[in-house]
């Protein structure tokens, strides 16, 4: 039988619906990045303008006010250690619920969410007030402990559906054929769970960049994030729309760019292993 | 010994591993009142078992006696939680399963997927720091017993089951372990293979002389594989003995019926026909009696004493099967080697090989019929 044609009535709504959802969710982005390459008074022109000549002004005023290396350095070794900490601690714990089946994994790991439903705000004063007792405030060794902990359940649950995918007795035959526990993580459980431990660091990588609750209450210009630059330009010296947008465009762009080549595995990652 | 030549693939590499296995073949295994809990379950309870050196042993039973959790336990995959494990007089109760020395053959066959062939044959030997020219002559070896030397690149998916199964056998092989444990390695391959694998793993058996623990709830590949079967339920041994013997002097009615295609005849009390009430032994009154199917003669005339109606012939071409339903409303199967006119409903009369017989008592335990 001929297959029908493709451009039916329905086609053309779902393919006028998919457009809509994808420029609404664009839109924002695509004001900022235009807004980042206009003059202050562009920006808050009425009605808006969409045809003008771009101009490097903003960039160069925000690197001027501000050091940008040095919050983009703190953003970048908070969020590649916390990562790297939170798979050494998740691994382990992943490993024994799904591998070794004992009877309250399933309590475990809905304790474990159930923490990630407590609003942030709420652990405000307690962890403010440990890091003020601990020296650590505006360092960015503080944001490294608590995006680790706060990431932790997501790279348990991501990293315990990634390995429940492997059938336990590739393991097994490793044990059998003389391999330690440590051989057996290396040279089998590793290789066969890389799309696992590359799709839950790449999102929590992507989370601990974007994080700006803590970074604000707990840093400022010495051990600050992006986020905390970015914040600079809001409110206090009164509302600075191109600088604000040139800031959060320096900010956005690296993860942007890193999020665009590695979708397959963010995507992968987000299905929690349910689609193969 | 003047060896045939080996389905796998030349007897000559068979023999050159051989030697490897009686160089270390002093291995014998005991097991001595293991039992194994599942939370408050006893899976296991309690299981005394000697196993010589080359000697090729199956367990079966029927799903849930235990027999692939009493291998788990041997190859140190669960822990043991009562009794003691000894391999070549050494305590393995609770040694890891990488230092126990035994290789074990999967029903999944368990291939390193991003591992090729070789590399799966070859990962324990690299772990043990095996030099490479050793590793590559093993692996060569094993490839040609099995017949896999064409296949030694490729990685598990890109060949058949069959072959995979073989890679899970040369992958145990290549360590010459002290003991084989095998867990239904042939239940994901299709009726053909299955029966063809079954001839390659007794000739790989002869060939090696390796002492083998075999789990199986096939009771041809029990029968035609162990030099002793072990027949388990419910986590108990019920009998252990040759396949013949347990063929011909079961211990009891489970194992009677358990053993052998089609079941043993088994006739309760209440059915027995009035010849075979006066010839009971005085134990099996209340019991039941058992018979081969060979041991049920049917004949045409109706002139026997125990009068039947045919329910069913099956022809199966080198022999027939028989069932019929007796007066007092036993079923019974016959098996003869000639061809039979018989057809459903008809009238015949049967005689019982009464000498031939298995008595039971009422608990189900063996009653030696009186000289």
């Amino acid at each position: 039988m001929a297959r029908q044609s493709n451009y039916t009535p329905a086609y053309a709504v779902r393919t006028l619906a998919a457009w809509g959802v994808a420029l609404l969710l664009f839109f924002p982005l695509a004001w900022l990045m235009l807004t980042a390459f206009k003059t202050e008074l562009q920006a808050i022109a009425v009605p808006p303008e969409l045809f003008f000549s771009p101009t490097l002004e903003s960039f160069h005023e925000v690197n001027e006010r501000s050091d940008y290396l040095q919050y983009a350095k703190n953003s970048l070794i908070t969020s590649v250690l916390s990562t790297v900490f939170g798979l050494m601690i998740a691994a382990p714990a992943a490993y024994a619920m799904a591998f070794f089946k004992g009877k309250r994994d399933k309590d475990i790991l809905m304790w474990m969410l159930s923490t990630k439903m407590m609003p942030a705000v709420g652990a405000l004063v307690p962890v403010y007030v440990l890091a003020q007792k601990s020296h650590l405030l505006d360092s960015p060794i503080a944001l490294i402990i608590v995006f680790t902990l706060s990431n932790l359940p997501i790279m348990v649950w991501m990293l315990y559906s990634h390995f429940k995918e492997i059938p336990r007795e590739i393991l097994e035959a490793a044990r059998m054929d003389g391999a330690t526990l440590w051989q057996e993580a290396r040279l089998v459980l590793l290789p066969l769970a890389m799309g696992g431990f590359a799709s839950t660091g790449l999102l929590c990588l992507v989370l601990s960049w974007n994080e700006a609750f803590w970074s604000l209450n707990l840093t400022a210009a010495n051990g600050g994030t992006l986020a905390t630059l970015i914040a600079g330009y809001s409110s206090p010296e009164g509302l600075f729309w191109a600088k604000l947008s040139a800031a959060s465009f320096m900010a956005i762009a690296p993860i942007v760019v890193f999020g665009w080549f590695s979708q397959k595995q963010l995507v992968q990652g987000l299905t929690f292993g349910a689609v193969k | 010994m003047n060896s045939p030549r080996s389905a796998f693939g030349a007897t000559s590499q068979g023999a050159l591993l051989t030697k490897q296995f009686e160089t270390n073949s002093m291995a014998y295994l005991q097991l001595q009142g293991i039992e194994k809990f599942f939370g408050a379950h006893r899976a296991i309870k309690g299981i005394d078992l000697n196993i010589q050196k080359g000697e090729f042993i199956v367990f079966v039973g029927p799903s849930g006696c235990g027999k692939s959790t009493l291998l788990r336990l041997i190859a140190g995959l669960e822990h043991i939680d009562g009794g003691k494990l000894t391999l070549e007089d050494r305590d393995i109760t609770h040694l890891p399963s990488s230092k126990r020395d035994l290789a074990m053959v999967f029903q999944s066959y368990a291939l390193y997927p991003h591992m090729s062939v070789a590399e799966n044959m070859s990962f324990a030997l690299k772990l043990a720091n095996v030099s490479k020219a050793k590793i590559d002559d093993q692996v060569k070896k094993a490839a040609e017993i099995l017949d896999l030397t064409k296949y030694l690149e490729r990685t598990p998916k890109e060949l058949s089951g069959g072959q995979r199964q073989r890679v899970a056998i040369g992958r145990a092989i290549v360590r010459a372990p002290k003991v084989f444990l095998f867990d239904e390695p042939l239940s994901n391959l299709d009726a053909a293979l299955r029966g063809q694998t079954r001839v390659e793993i007794a000739k790989l058996h002869r060939d090696l002389g390796a002492t083998t623990i075999y789990v199986t709830h096939d009771q041809v590949e029990a029968m035609t594989l162990a030099d002793r079967v072990v027949v388990l339920r419910d986590g108990l041994i019920e009998q252990v003995g040759t396949p013949l013997d347990l063929y011909d002097n079961p211990a009891n009615q489970f194992v009677a019926q358990f053993i052998g295609t089609p079941q043993m005849n088994i006739l309760t009390h209440t059915q027995w026909p009035a010849a075979i009430m006066a010839l009971a032994p005085a134990g099996a009154k209340g019991g039941a009696i058992g018979l081969r199917p060979e041991s049920v003669v049917v004949s045409m005339d109706a002139s026997s004493k125990i009068q039947c109606k045919v329910d069913l012939v099956e022809a199966l071409g080198a022999e027939t099967l028989v069932h019929v339903t007796t007066a007092e409303g036993a079923q019974l199967v016959a098996r003869q080697s000639d061809r039979t006119p018989l057809r459903m409903g008809d009238a015949v009369s049967v005689d019982l090989a009464l000498h031939q017989a298995h008595w039971f008592d009422s608990s189900g335990r063996v009653v030696k019929a009186a000289a």
